[in-house]
This record gives structure tokens, sequence and C-alpha cells, in this order.
């Protein structure tokens, strides 16, 4: 009982400090956000007197609204398309599953391991022949295809799993597939469709080198390119580029704080099936 | 196609079948049913399928098809045969750059696995307390910002009088002290701990949750075998989590091999090639070299050697399941 209770202290003490490894550089990003702009200030240190207004400047240098505008416009393209379409095969290949279906899921299956750098540059040559070089369709487009491997690999899963007895019972109630699909599957997948959609989220917000690439002009850009961009800019100006870098982060703060519990729920469900 | 094959055929059903109820006409009527299904199932692939083909394998082809020419992106190419891939090997400085990926895998990887597994079972026994539940939040703070991010914040704290000196300075390592970014010797292993960072609490977590799904019988079985922690570990809690390491590896070793943008905000390669990875690489080749060709030669070696090590980690996994 004694070891039990060391090895309980033991594992408190590992588990405080990792989370304190964990937040020490967004610490050092906030309190150095509020030394006088300009300055030098050393990485972790109070300032005499915050200087909260960085904040309303690096929101005006960096043009937040209008990233803000942008990142929104690619995410509308981006996230709802992509779920359509994925779902739609996923639904194919899970459930109909036509002849040849298992070859088709490997070939997007093979797709799950590829690096961005394998694809960019000729994803550069296309773009530039489809005159779509730094507008928001040189992101839009190329990441829809990119998310189709692991997007349609986890609504099949999802499908797959689903028993077979609800669809019999719809048939044999006189359901046709496209009803079958959209009154009985789809309000069912709400879990599975919810988590892919946060997925796909992120992984937009976050895009980088696809932006770098395709889209010279920052304004045109998901958060996490206008950043690099910022960075660029602004790199010399440390209390700046943090208060900066902060504003461009919150709103992912906010999107996980706020939808903590579904991915937690999600991930659950997941493993109850597995 | 296949759509309109099933208008004949059920026609066909109606001219020919005298008896309704008879085996052979419920076979075809089932054929029927088959076919209308299966190109239902076609047209809703359709859509992913040519987003996949346009934005990933036709692009993935063009790669393999640059590798063989020399190209300034402009003028005229010229067919190179496979002199791009040799000088991918021949030229130290790419040669190196795939080696210091391979070095971020003991980073990105190998540390994150590591340390989960030890901290998952150390916290184990506590899993649900409420202090277990705020670092599910904490520690997962890391993945969700962009690397971008997470190479800004850390690019400040290794600055010279960024936090990681000041720490020193204060548990009395003046000596250690240095622009950790800048120096030959601590690039790569300081942009190696941004990654760990990065990757730590994914791995964690899931190595926890695989860990909790262990059946607590066998543990007691194993105390009651007289088995110490130390036994219990290898014998029961890591065979049981073999899925949960495979995911972790595959998933953190792809982004060593790919890792782009922690490096280009961070170092952007330097000082001198020290933490060149392929990713940068085949930008500056591309992009400000304008050598098309080498690139692309590049960028389909960092997609093999990609495959060639996930897919030993898959067979693995599977392995495991029968």
């Amino acid at each position: 009982m004694i070891v039990a209770r060391r090895e309980v202290w033991v594992g408190r003490t590992l588990l405080v400090l990792l989370m304190a490894v964990t937040i020490l550089p967004f610490v050092s990003l906030f309190v150095t956000a509020l030394h006088p702009a300009g300055t030098y200030p050393p990485g972790l240190q109070w300032p005499e007197t915050p200087h909260w207004e960085n904040f309303v400047s690096a929101f005006n240098v960096a043009k937040m609204g209008q990233l803000l505008w942008s990142s929104v416009l690619i995410e509308i393209a981006v996230v709802p398309v992509s779920l359509v379409i994925a779902t739609f095969a996923g639904f194919a290949l899970g459930h109909l599953r036509p002849w040849g279906a298992r070859l088709v899921f490997v070939a997007f299956v093979l797709g799950l391991t590829l690096p961005r750098e394998g694809v960019i540059v000729p994803l550069y040559y296309q773009m530039r022949d489809y005159g779509l070089l730094n507008t928001r369709w040189a992101i839009i487009l190329p990441l829809i295809g990119l998310y189709m491997p692991f997007a349609v690999f986890w609504m099949r899963a999802h499908f797959v799993n689903m028993p077979e007895d609800i669809s019999e019972a719809a048939r044999i109630d006189g359901a046709n597939t496209w009803q079958l699909f959209w009154r009985v599957h789809v309000p069912l997948s709400m879990p599975a469709l919810s988590s892919l959609a946060i997925l796909l989220f992120l992984w937009t917000w976050n895009q980088f080198l696809i932006a770098v690439v395709l889209v010279s002009d920052p304004l045109q850009r998901t958060m996490a390119g206008a950043l690099g961009a910022f960075q660029g800019q602004w790199g010399t100006d440390i209390p700046l580029l943090c208060a900066g870098s902060l504003l461009i982060l919150t709103p992912t703060l906010l999107v996980f704080l706020l939808f903590q519990r579904q991915f937690v729920s999600a991930l659950l469900q997941g493993s109850l099936k597995g | 196609m296949p759509q309109r094959q099933t208008g004949p055929t059920s026609g066909l059903r109606e001219v020919m079948s005298p008896a309704p109820g008879s085996p052979e006409s419920r076979r075809r009527a089932r054929r029927a049913r088959r076919l209308r299904r299966d190109g239902l199932a076609w047209l809703l692939v359709a859509p992913a399928g040519i987003a996949y083909v346009l934005f990933v394998l036709r692009p993935m082809a063009q790669s393999v098809q640059f590798s063989f020419y020399d190209w300034d992106g402009v003028t005229q190419s010229t067919w190179v045969g496979l002199d791009n891939y040799v000088q991918v090997f021949q030229n130290s400085e790419l040669y190196g750059s795939i080696v210091n990926a391979f070095e971020l895998i003991v980073y990105f990887s190998i540390i994150p696995v590591a340390l989960g597994l030890f901290t998952a079972n150390t916290i184990r026994s506590f899993a649900t307390s409420r202090l277990a539940l705020v670092s599910r939040t904490v520690l997962f703070l890391p993945q969700i910002i962009p690397l971008v991010a997470a190479g800004i914040m850390w690019t400040w704290l290794y600055a010279s009088n960024g936090t990681v000196n000041q720490v020193l300075r204060i548990i009395g390592l003046d000596r250690v002290t240095r622009a950790w970014l800048g120096d030959f010797g601590s690039a790569l292993p300081a942009v190696g701990v941004i990654g760990a960072w990065v990757h730590f609490g994914l791995c964690m977590l899931l190595l926890l949750a695989g860990m909790t799904k262990i059946d607590p019988a066998l543990y007691e079985a194993a105390r009651i075998d007289g088995a110490g922690p130390v036994r219990e570990f290898f014998a029961i809690t890591l065979p049981s989590l073999r899925q949960e390491i495979s995911v972790c590896i595959t998933v953190t070793v792809i982004a060593a091999l790919a890792s782009f943008d922690i490096i280009y905000i961070s170092t952007q390669g330097g000082p001198g090639n020290q933490t060149l990875v392929p990713g940068l690489a085949i930008y500056r080749l591309a992009f400000f070299s304008r050598e098309v060709g080498l690139a692309s030669a590049l960028a389909v070696v960092l997609m093999v050697l990609v495959l060639g090590v996930v897919l030993p980690l898959q067979r693995l996994n599977r392995e495991g399941d029968s």
C-alpha cells in the first residue's frame, strides 16, 4: 500500500511537470507580448507595466479581420465538400461494396502516408496552368484531394461497422438505396461526421506548405500560412510578434476548448467499436 | 456505365420470364438489382475519386516524370535519365538532409513514445482523477496549434536571452547557455525537441487510453505470480499496446521524415545545412534554384522512404492482431 501511494505521488509530480513544460512556451509568449513594442525583453519576465495595446496594434498590423475572413472562406469551401464526397465514397465502399471496391479502397489508403512535399512541385505547375496561383482556389482544391485518403478511410470504417440489420429493416420497409443513405445512415453517422469535421477544420486552419508555395499573398491564405508571413515581416519586433502569434492562435484554442467534449466522446466511441 | 445496363436487363426480365416465382427469374432480378446498386455505388465514389486522382495521384505521377528531366520550370526540359537520383545520393547537402530527417525520428518518435509509455504507466492507477482529466486538455494543446506557432514559440524560448537559457542560469549551468538554434552542434537536437514537445501529448494519451483497456485480471494474476512492476510492464502492458504503439510510431515517423513547417520557421535549414531536411530542400530547389527535376527526384526518394518505413510497421501491427 505504501509503495502504491508513493507511485501515485511520483506519477502526479511527473504529470504536473510535463504539463508545466507544455504550458511554458505559451506563458513565455504571453508575458513577452506585454512588453513595450520594439524592445528585446528576457524570455520570462512580467513587464513593469503590461502593454495590452500591443494586441490592438498586432491586430491592425496583421490585418486580423481580413485574415479571419480569408480563413473562413477557405474552411467553408473545403470542409463541407470534403465531408460530403467522402461520406458518399465511404458509404459506397463500406456499405454497398460494389465489385472492385476493395481495389479502389486500397488505392485511397496508399495516399494515407503521402508527404505533401511529394506532390507540391507538380501541384504548383498544375495550379499555374489552371490560372489559379495566388487565389484561394489554389489552397481549396488540392486540400480536398489530399484529405480524401483519410476522410474516405474514416467514413468507410464507420459504415463497415454499421450493423447490417438496420439497413435490412429499412429495405424491408421499402426504402431505396438513396433513402437508406439519407434517412438512415447519415443521421446515424453524426458522431463520425462531426469528429471528421473537427479534424478537417484544424488541418485546414493549420495548413502551411500548400499555402506558402501556392499563394504568395498572406491575405489569401489560412491562419498558419499568414502567421509564417507575419514572422518574416515582424520577426525583429519580438513583443509585437508574440502578440500577433497569440491572436492568430486564439480562434484555434477557442474551437478546441469548445469542442473538446466531442473530441473525447468520439474517441471513446471509436475505441468501444474496436 | 453499369447503370445504363440495368435498363435493358430489367426489360428483358419482364418479357422473358413467364413464371414470376421461378428460381431463374429471381436470380435475374437479383442480378439486375446488383447491377443497379453497383452503378449507384460507383457514382457515389466518383467525386472523391476524381478529387483524389486529380490532386494526388496525378501530381504523384508527375513528380516521377519530372524527376527524369533537367528543367528550370520555364524553358524546354531535357531528358537526363537517372542523373537526378545519382545527384540526390552524391550531393552531400541533399544526402545530408535525408540523414538529418532520420536523426529527427529519434526526437519526433522515440522520445515521445518512450516518455509516453513511462508516463502513462506511472499515472495508470489514477487515470480518471481530476488531475489526469485536466492533463488531457493541457497535453493535447501542442497538437491543435499550427506547427508554425510551435516554431515561433520555441524560437523565442531558445533565443540567447530566452527562457531556456534563463532557466539554465538559475540552476547554475551558465556554461551550457548558447543560442541553441544558431549553434552547429545543438541546432538539430533543438529542433528535434520542438517535435518531441508537439508529439508527446498525443502519444501519451493514446497509450494511456490503450492501457485502460487492458483487463485488470491480467495484472492481478501477475501480482499473484510474484511479478514486480518492471516484469509486469514488459510481460503485460507492452504486448497489449502493440497497436497503439504502432499507430504512434507511424504518425510521428511520417512527421519526422516529412517535416517542414517547424524548420522553415525556426532555422531555415541552418546554421550551414545542419538542420536541412528533404521537405525544405525540395522547396528551395524547386522554387529558388529552379532545379525542378532534382527537386522532384528528392520528392520521389522521400515518398519511397516514407512508404519503406511505414509499411513494415503496418505489417507488424497486423501480425499482432492475428
